[in-house]
C-alpha cells in the first residue's frame, strides 16, 4: 500500500494486487464493513495511520485495485501471472509478507491447534475466538498481541509461553535505545497481559497436544522436558516466528540471504532492489522486520521505482528499525530441542500426513542427505500448502546431527516454487490459449 | 446482518462477513474434513490461506478453503472426507 500511494505519487501508474478481499494485508486485517464488537479498537495499533494510508490509496486515479487475485508466478520483463489473467509491468514490488513458521510436536494436527497468527486472523477478521480457554506459546514478538487480543476479546488465557528467555536483550542496549517506541509498545502488551491475569513464561514450550478429535489439553514443559505441565484448554496459539514469503523473487532469479534465525529473504540494496532489474522487495520479504518497517520500505521503493531519490529521514528510519529487528531475530531462535519431542507417529508433513517415522527412515535407512531427497522418499512437502508448513522442520530432519543448524540450500528447496500458488488446470489453459 | 446456512444438513447462524471457517467455529464446530489417509479430523490451522488445512465442501464444490471464503446466505457446508471427490 505504502509503495503503490509513494509510486502513484511520482506520477505512475500502478496495479496493486491483494489476494485479500479488502486492503489491509495480515497487519492491518479489519473485519467486513458490518461486523462489529465493543473491543474492537483494542485490536489494532496505528489503526489512524492505517486509514491514512488507506486514502491515500483509494483516492489515487493512478492506482488500479485488484483484490483476490493471486499471483502464482511473475515471468522476466514482466508478466505477472494471476490466477484472473496475466498483468504486464515495466516494475514489480514484492510486498508478499509472511507465513508464520511451526515446528511438528505430538498432537499437533489435532482441530483446536492454530498458529498464533492465525487465532489473529480469525479474532481480527472474523472477530471470532479461536476458543474459551486458550494458550498462547511459541516464540517471538507475536504473541504478546496475539494473547492481548484474545485476552481482550473474551477468552480465557491461561497462559503466555515464550520458549526463549528474554534476557538475552540486555546485550543489544543500542538498538533496543534507538527503538523506544518498540521497546514500549512490548512493555505495553505484557502490562495488558499482567493487568488481565494472564501468567507469563519463559523458556518454556509446549512438547505435546492431547486429544482425541479436538484438543483436549497441552503439556508446557521445559525445553529439556523435565518440569511437565498439562494444561486443559480448547484452544493452542501457536507459532516460531513468521518466514518470508519469497517464492516469486526466488523464480525470478532474485538473489537471497540467510538470516540469523532460519529464515532466508531476498536481498536488497539500499533502495530496496533485488538483483533483477525493475524487481524491488520491501518489508517481510526482504527479512522480517515488522510492520513499520514495511511502511518506510515501501516508500522508499515507491520512490525508487520512480527515479525519485529516498532522502529525508526515510533511510535513517528503515535502517534504525532493521537494526532492531536484527536484534530480535536473535532472541528469538527455534529450540532446537523441538526434535527431541517427537514421537515415530508425529506428523511432519500435514498435507501428505508423513511421520517421523518415515522422515527418520529416509535420513538413517535411505540415505538421504538434503531436504530434497527426503522431500522425494517421503512426500512431505508435496502437498497443498507447497512446503510452507513443514518446510523448515524437514530442513531441519535432514540434518542428522541435531545440533546442526538447517542449510540454506535445505530452507530453499521448500521455498522454491515455480508455481508460487496452487492454480487451476483452467488458467494453465486459459494462458496457453493466450500465447497462441 | 445474519446469515442462515446448514452443516452437515444442521441449520445453523453467522454474521454476514464472516469466513465459513469463522462461522463454523462460531457455532461450536471445529473440525469439518476427515484426511485422505489418516482419516483424521482437520479444521482450522493457519487462517490465512497457507495451509490448506480448513478445506470443506460448499454447496457441492469441495477443496474450498474455510479461512478464505465468506459465507452466504442458504449455504449448504458439507464435511469433506479425503479430497472430496468420493
Amino acid at each position: 500500500m505504502a509503495a503503490a500511494a509513494t509510486a502513484a505519487e511520482q506520477g505512475l501508474r500502478v496495479a496493486l494486487i491483494d489476494s485479500g478481499r479488502q486492503l489491509g494485508g495480515q497487519y492491518f486485517r479489519h473485519p467486513a464493513p458490518g461486523l462489529n464488537a465493543p473491543w474492537i479498537a483494542h485490536l489494532h495499533h496505528g489503526w489512524s495511520r492505517f486509514e491514512r494510508l488507506a486514502t491515500r490509496v483509494e483516492t489515487s486515479h493512478r492506482i488500479a485495485v485488484l483484490f483476490e487475485r493471486q499471483v502464482w508466478a511473475i515471468e522476466p520483463g514482466f508478466n505477472v501471472l494471476t490466477d484472473r489473467g496475466p498483468i504486464a509491468a515495466r516494475n514489480v514490488i514484492l510486498a508478499t509478507g509472511s507465513y508464520e513458521r511451526v515446528v511438528p510436536f505430538p498432537g499437533w494436527d489435532l482441530p483446536g491447534v492454530f498458529t498464533a497468527g492465525g487465532a489473529q486472523a480469525l479474532l481480527k477478521g472474523n472477530l471470532v475466538l479461536p476458543g474459551r480457554r486458550v494458550v498462547v506459546a511459541g516464540t517471538g514478538p507475536l504473541l504478546l498481541p496475539v494473547a492481548a487480543g484474545l485476552s481482550v476479546a473474551g477468552a480465557n488465557v491461561l497462559g503466555l509461553f515464550e520458549a526463549n528467555r528474554v534476557r538475552g536483550y540486555a546485550k543489544h542496549p543500542v538498538p533496543l535505545l534507538k527503538n523506544p517506541a518498540k521497546f514500549l509498545e512490548g512493555v505495553d502488551f505484557a502490562r495488558q497481559l499482567l493487568r488481565a491475569r494472564v501468567p507469563l513464561r519463559s523458556g518454556r514450550m509446549v512438547v505435546e497436544a492431547q486429544g482425541t478429535d479436538n484438543l483436549e489439553a497441552v503439556v508446557i514443559a521445559h525445553s529439556d522436558g523435565s518440569n511437565r505441565r498439562r494444561i486443559e484448554c480448547d484452544a493452542l496459539a501457536i507459532g516460531y516466528g513468521l518466514a518470508p514469503q519469497i517464492d516469486l523473487g526466488l523464480t525470478l532469479g532474485c538473489e537471497n540471504k540467510l538470516l540469523s534465525d532460519g529464515t532466508v529473504a531476498l536481498r536488497v540494496d539500499r533502495s530496496q532492489r533485488t538483483s533483477i532489474r525493475g524487481c524491488y522487495a520491501v518489508g517481510e520479504t526482504a527479512g522480517i522486520a515488522g510492520v513499520e518497517c514495511s511502511l518506510v520500505e515501501g516508500e522508499i521503493a515507491g520512490l525508487a521505482v520512480a527515479g525519485a531519490s529516498p532522502g529525508g529521514p526515510l533511510t535513517p528510519r528503515r535502517d534504525r528499525l532493521r537494526g532492531f529487528a536484527d536484534v530480535l531475530r536473535t532472541q528469538h531462535p527455534v529450540p532446537a530441542a523441538w526434535r527431541d519431542h517427537l514421537t515415530p507417529d508425529t506428523l511432519i508433513c500435514r498435507c501428505e500426513e508423513v511421520p517421523a517415522r518415515a522422515v527418520a527412515e529416509a535420513v538413517e535407512d535411505l540415505g538421504a542427505t538434503d531436504a530434497r531427497t527426503v522431500k522425494l522418499l517421503t512426500r512431505a512437502g508435496m502437498g497443498w500448502c507447497q512446503g510452507r508448513v513443514c518446510g523448515y522442520a524437514v530442513a531441519c530432519l535432514a540434518r542428522r546431527d541435531p545440533a546442526e543448524p538447517a542449510s540454506a540450500a535445505d530452507l530453499l528447496a521448500a521455498a522454491k516454487r515455480p508455481l508460487a500458488r496452487p492454480v487451476r488446470l483452467s488458467v494453465l489453459t486459459e494462458l496457453d490459449q493466450r500465447n497462441k | 446482518m445474519s446469515v442462515q446456512f446448514t452443516f452437515d444438513g444442521r441449520p445453523l447462524t453467522a454474521e454476514s462477513g464472516q469466513t465459513v471457517g469463522a462461522a463454523l467455529l462460531a457455532a461450536g464446530v471445529q473440525s469439518w474434513r476427515t484426511t485422505r489417509f489418516g482419516g483424521r479430523p482437520r479444521g482450522l490451522f493457519c487462517g490465512i490461506g497457507v495451509c490448506f488445512d480448513c478445506l470443506v465442501t460448499v454447496n457441492g464444490e469441495p477443496n474450498v478453503r474455510a479461512c478464505l471464503t465468506p459465507i452466504a446466505d442458504g449455504d449448504a457446508v458439507t464435511t469433506q472426507a479425503g479430497d472430496g471427490r468420493g
